[in-house]
């Protein structure tokens, strides 16, 4: 007997003939591995909850008294659940406000001035012919594998000696510089490699030359077809670098510990590494601070999840 | 090429500030690497070649190179390897895929430092976590002191790194795993192929490009990676064979610890020209088999 959906009559109520044949489903994309596949989501579950374990703890123990953490079994859901770390942390005498506003001002300011001026670059290396374009490049690539270790100094002494600022006269002596200041936190940082890296090969791949030729004969100049027309376009490599940037700003611990030397000028990630005491910690404060300076990394990328996850496809990855 | 001078204007601002923070920081870092050149108090003494014959013979140097060497190599393998099998297990019409995704890519968003605090607690021999279900599970007698013990301290440090970075390069992956035709696959199980033959034939030289930058980006990360040392282990714990002071860890400490600038920027630059060295010749290595 033939099979038809919903019955054994087809929809204008004619019997159905004897030999009449439903058309085949449409060919859905085949499964591989049939007999792995229970396997596979155990591999996948196990795994998840190895990854998630370390951070679901986090939260839990930021909701205990201390002396409940040191108590086995560990708990994965508090007892007695209490908000008294978060106001404990708040309360702690340290400047956490004006931390917490530290992180969000560098991280802030460091990914939009980064956005804007790493797009800017990439445009012309993506759309625009100019004498030394590919040296400039590959000058920016090779700086990539320059280590981290042969600037940090050097930078150190150049922020130091940075005239006119930080009460440094114009050859750059008698002050700080731009240590110590937000200055030293947010100069440094015009441009990134990778993120030109990163929107040269989308703009490459998601802007069509036509487009930019047909403005440049309505008469837009390079920075209206820049603004107007390749940005739209790049929006999600633009997440992809915001979140990236942001990010990284925001758990940077190299910078902010050799530049900042007042307290009222730490992140919130270096602020809380001074919770470390020998034999003393506070673990349940820090784990506290932990949360909130995890959550709104969290809540950025889930608002911008879409977009990065279309921006990392797009681009980086095909030569 | 009319308005040529727009291009260089659009990258003048990146240019100003690559001249000034890596241009001549490098040339500085140069000079000091000449100098006995104090963070504080005295003028700089210039002492030629001193500085470099030092680090060639200063053993905490040459062992926090071996150190990073483990640290880079522990790190970024198994990093990038549980990224590309994760990738691989998702790739497949999984139910739940945003959630697995999600869970793989948490430890991502925490923020290192703030990972390196979570997991110093998850090794606490008292109470952490992995103590006490190591130990539910047979696989330790005796509470374990991971990260003030030589020869667990570094292999602790590297579990919290892959924890905190295979979500990134499984994002990637997964990424490049989507754009791989499927046709391919489909030829390929017409002709016989087993499914290793087309991972080996197929999949990895597809991905030979999302590899290579990802090799970049965990490379570069994991030699730059000062957060999880400084918060776990200080580059304790102290004694020869087992300490975790890595190349940037050490170099900090000659710097800011122990002032010695001019000593500190000839490290940098011996390991400067080290890793040139080994980054040209990766590179003649790759130039063969990818088309950047």
């Amino acid at each position: 007997m033939a099979r038809v959906a919903g019955g054994e009559r087809h929809e204008l109520g004619q019997p159905v003939p004897a030999d009449w044949e439903p058309l085949p489903p449409p060919r859905r994309r085949r499964r591989r591995f049939t007999p792995m596949r229970p396997l596979r989501y155990l591999i996948l579950a196990v795994l998840a909850i190895l990854f998630v374990a370390p951070f679901a703890y986090m939260v839990s123990a930021s909701f205990q008294p201390l002396a409940q953490m040191f108590r086995l079994p560990p708990q994965w859901i508090p007892d007695d659940p209490t908000i008294a770390n978060y106001t404990g942390f708040f309360g702690s005498g340290r400047d956490i406000g004006r931390w917490v506003f530290n992180s969000f001002f560098v991280s802030t300011v460091n990914t939009a001035i980064i956005l804007f001026f790493s797009s800017l670059i990439a445009y012309t290396f993506a759309k625009r012919t100019f004498p030394g374009r590919d040296f400039l490049f590959l000058l920016g690539l090779a700086t990539l594998m320059l280590p981290t270790e042969v600037t940090l100094i050097p930078n150190y002494v150049i922020m130091k000696n940075f005239p006119l600022l930080g009460g440094n006269d114009i050859l750059g002596q008698g002050g700080h510089g731009m240590l110590n200041s937000y200055w030293g936190l947010i100069a440094p940082n015009v441009a990134s490699v990778f993120g030109i890296f990163l929107l040269r090969q989308y703009m490459k791949s998601a802007v069509p030359d036509e487009l930019i030729d047909a403005a440049r004969i309505d008469g837009a100049g390079h920075f209206r077809i820049y603004w107007r027309v390749v940005m739209p376009l790049c929006k999600p490599a633009l997440a992809a670098v915001a979140i990236f940037t942001f990010q990284f700003y925001w758990g940077d611990l190299l910078g902010p510990l050799i530049i900042i030397s007042s307290s009222e000028l730490y992140t919130l990630p270096l602020g809380l590494t001074t919770f470390v005491l020998p034999n003393r910690s506070l673990w349940h404060l820090i784990m506290a601070g932990s949360v909130l300076a995890t959550v709104p990394l969290i809540v950025i990328f889930f608002i911008f999840q879409r977009q990065f996850v279309r921006g990392i496809s797009l681009s980086g990855i095909k030569g | 090429m009319r308005r040529e001078w727009t291009a260089y204007l659009f990258n003048a601002p990146g240019l100003i500030v690559f001249l000034i923070f890596t241009v001549y920081a490098l040339y500085v870092s140069f000079t000091m690497s000449f100098h006995d050149w104090p963070l504080v108090g005295d003028a700089p003494e210039f002492v030629g070649l001193d500085n470099y014959r030092d680090a060639l013979s200063d053993d905490e140097f040459i062992e926090s190179l071996g150190h990073t060497v483990y640290f880079v190599v522990g790190t970024v393998v198994p990093t990038m390897a549980l990224g590309l099998g994760l990738a691989l297990l998702l790739n497949s019409q999984i139910r739940g895929l945003g959630l697995f995704r999600t869970a793989y890519y948490l430890p991502t968003l925490t923020p290192l430092p703030i990972a390196a605090l979570l997991w110093t607690w998850v090794y606490n021999s008292d109470a952490g976590l992995a103590n006490y279900y190591l130990e539910r599970l047979g696989i330790i007698d005796e509470p374990v002191f991971w990260l003030a013990n030589r020869a667990t301290a570094m292999p602790a440090v590297i579990v919290m790194n892959i924890w905190a970075g295979a979500g990134f390069s499984m994002l990637v992956y997964l990424a490049g795993l989507q754009a791989v035709p499927n046709e391919l696959y489909e030829a390929a199980e017409v002709d016989g192929a087993s499914a290793w033959t087309r991972f080996r034939r197929i999949t990895l030289p597809l991905l030979a490009p999302t590899t290579f930058f990802l090799l970049i980006i965990n490379l570069v990360g994991a030699t730059k990676n000062f957060a999880s040392i400084f918060v776990m282990t200080n580059g304790g714990p102290p004694g020869p064979g087992g300490s975790t002071t890595t190349v940037v860890y050490w170099i900090y400490t000659v710097a800011f610890r122990f002032y010695e600038l001019g000593y500190a920027s000839a490290l940098a630059y011996t390991l400067f020209i080290l890793l040139f060295a080994f980054s040209f010749m990766q590179y003649r290595w790759y130039r063969k088999r990818v088309e950047l």
